[in-house]
């Protein structure tokens, strides 16, 4: 099983070295992703699921930076790459989509110019192989007439149109690996669905890996293998969508779960988390949920190491819920 | 408690698009041309009765916003009747003091909020400039009620940028609650928030609404929220109301196949990942609606006649109407 993982992080370590002290958004994060896999990232602000998404993109800017682990994708390691040659791999192999595609997309560029600079920045193709494979990107995507599309810009088009764009150029190299941060968050319902299904589709058919990242567990229920939950900057729980769903284990993940208006009865008070979450600047060794979980004992504060509940199913939890 | 608190009859509004006065100038005397309209609200109808939650349901671009600001009454309407408790809405505004039984809560706290007054002055300012309480114990009054949103004490003299974002909202409520209002309209109060965040804002405002029996009028684009807090809900698709029934019985049999299709576009938590395929189409632009009923390019049982008729609100059942040409009353399931 382990050889299909084409995409691995390993202890990564992202901190920000700030003024007040040191915030450490991203603790101890370990994770595996296969071709033809969605893996989804899910966490509540702060929780640094979109630190380690710019981590992976070598994004992360002064006073961050990565402190330590390792990334690596068909064995080659990323984190020791200078920007000239991090720049072979963003967006060739690997390809990230944001939450607000105004803000990815140049907004005085047609959408022609900018997928041809995309394609022209790692390959010289001819102009006509280039057109060809941008009308064929957009139409994996679902946009209608995209010979029409091609000669818009990003305002003439709506928010589900332009996210669609985002993700076609995303699509355009054929990248290995694609991170997507809260990609559908700022849709609307009936559109989410329609990109999701497409994502879906070109995963299947491309055989190519994903990362999603997002707040939204009944999102990632329906479309990701495998989840990973995080907050405040470390991993609580991985496993396979039914086991996060259907069996969660990590007394977090089950408070998230039951916080969702869906699962609890109309009219009745949600079960909610008491407190809030606690500062990255003030955090001990143990558990990070500890002050806000009621299976805490003293034996909380301890660093918690991974447990291994099944071939895919991993737990850091010293009172974890027995099913 | 069927008391009828609010009531609009057709109401619309309508905005002049992307016009200046220069241009407002020559379209009208040197081209004879309108200039472009949008009809963000187009003849809504519903009432809200004392002590019950109707929830407004629809994507970007349907006029929830715009509906929700009208029935606040910082939105003049275009055409229509609004009434509060059966009197005429515009001539009850004008009683500055009886216009504060009407309280918004935004979806933005942070642009909501004055971020250079103290918490203290933002929930307590209104209360005592219209004499609900004297400006001597105004401190107590505002402790008071920062304890009924669940905010600490020493809140009052803090200022919005030092909450973290559920508490900004939780100020928000206060804000509202501090008038002691009757009816409170809710616009995406929790859309920006947290899961976890969200759980504690909805318990919130159940726990208001049990306590003082507030009439709420509930706007969100999230079914979930919607069907855990209203009692009914209308759903409304660019600016026309196409269905309004009780909550249970819209989640359990929805008519319109618009709301059907806002249903199945739902995610839904489950281990079981389904694989479905979604309506396609897009979301017309309000500025050019589609003839006849605006949903016509998207429904899955259009006919000739959808094109042709405006479709008005029909009841179906006792308390359950819906805007459908094709969708008979009998043939309810399909």
């Amino acid at each position: 099983m382990s050889d299909t993982f084409f995409f691995k992080v390993d202890g990564l370590n992202t901190w920000f070295f700030t003024r007040k002290g040191t915030i450490k958004s991203v603790r101890d994060i370990s994770f595996e992703v296969a071709r033809g896999e969605v893996l989804g990232i899910v966490g509540e602000s702060g929780s640094g699921k979109s630190v380690t998404g710019m981590s992976i993109m070598g994004q992360i800017d002064e006073p961050g930076r990565i402190v330590s682990g390792s990334i690596s994708l068909d064995g080659q390691e990323l984190t020791g790459l200078d920007f000239e040659e991090m720049r072979h791999y963003r967006g060739n192999r690997i390809a990230m989509v944001f939450q607000n595609p105004l803000m990815t997309l140049n907004p005085l560029m047609r959408v022609r110019d900018q997928m041809y600079e995309a394609i022209s920045a790692h390959e010289s193709v001819p102009r006509k192989e280039m057109y060809d494979r941008c009308i064929e990107a957009l139409r994996s995507v679902g946009i209608p007439s995209p010979e029409e599309r091609l000669n818009a810009y990003p305002h003439e088009m709506s928010g589900g149109m332009r996210q669609r764009v985002v993700i076609a150029i995303a699509l355009l190299l054929g990248p290995d690996l694609i991170i997507a941060d809260e990609p559908t968050t700022a849709l609307d319902v009936t559109i989410q669905a329609q990109i999701i299904y497409q994502i879906r589709r070109q995963i299947d058919e491309r055989g190519l890996g994903m990362i999603w990242i997002t707040h939204d567990l009944s999102t990632l229920s329906e479309l990701a293998d495998r989840i990973m939950v995080m907050y405040a900057g470390a991993m609580m729980e991985i496993g396979t969508t039914e086991e996060i769903i259907g069996a969660a284990r990590h007394p977090y993940t089950r408070k998230l779960l039951e916080s969702v208006p869906s699962r609890n009865a109309p009219g009745e008070k949600l079960k909610q988390i008491p407190g809030n979450m606690p500062s990255l600047l003030t955090l001990g060794e143990g558990c990070p949920f500890a002050n806000r979980c009621e299976r805490m004992t003293d034996i909380c504060r301890q660093p918690v190491q991974a447990r291994q509940l099944s071939e895919t199913h991993r737990i850091w939890c010293y009172h974890p819920f027995e099913d | 408690m069927n008391e009828m608190i609010f009531e609009a009859k057709d109401l619309s509004r309508s905005f002049a698009v992307g016009s200046s006065p220069l241009q407002d100038f020559t379209d009208h005397f040197l081209r004879n041309r309108q200039p472009a309209v949008l009809r963000a609200v187009d003849n809504v109808s519903m009432t809200l009765n004392e002590g019950e939650t109707l929830g407004v349901v629809g994507e970007s671009g349907c006029g929830k916003s715009t509906l929700a600001r009208m029935i606040a009454g910082i939105l003049p309407a275009s055409s229509g009747e609004r009434r509060f408790r059966g009197e005429d809405y515009d001539s009850f505004l004008r009683r500055k003091r009886d216009a504060l039984k009407v309280q918004m809560v935004f979806q933005d706290p942070m642009s909501s909020l004055n971020p250079r007054l103290r918490v203290g002055e933002i929930v307590g300012e209104a209360a005592v400039l219209h004499g609900l309480v004297p400006r001597s114990r105004v401190k107590d009054y505002v402790v008071d009620i920062l304890a009924r949103v669940g905010l600490p004490a020493d809140s009052v003299g803090r200022y919005p940028h030092q909450f973290s974002g559920g508490q900004r909202q939780r100020v928000g409520i206060a804000r509202a609650l501090a008038v002691k209002p009757d009816m409170l309209i809710c616009d995406e109060a929790v859309a920006a928030l947290d899961v976890s965040v969200q759980a504690q804002i909805i318990n919130l405002l159940l726990d208001i609404r049990r306590d003082s029996g507030l009439a709420m009028i509930f706007i969100s684009h999230d079914l979930g929220v919607i069907r855990h807090l209203c009692d009914r809900v209308a759903v409304m698709y660019l600016g026309r109301v196409v269905e309004l029934a009780k909550t249970s019985e819209l989640f359990a049999s929805p008519t319109h196949p618009y709301t059907r299709m806002l249903l199945d576009g739902m995610p839904k938590i489950s281990a079981q990942r389904r694989r479905f395929m979604p309506i396609q189409g897009e979301i017309p632009s309000p500025l050019n609606p589609p003839s006849g009923c605006h949903f016509h390019p998207r429904c899955p049982m259009v006919t000739d006649h959808c094109h042709r008729v405006r479709p008005e609100l029909r009841e179906i059942e006792p308390g359950h109407v819906h805007a459908c040409l094709n969708v008979e009353p009998h043939s309810k399931r399909l």
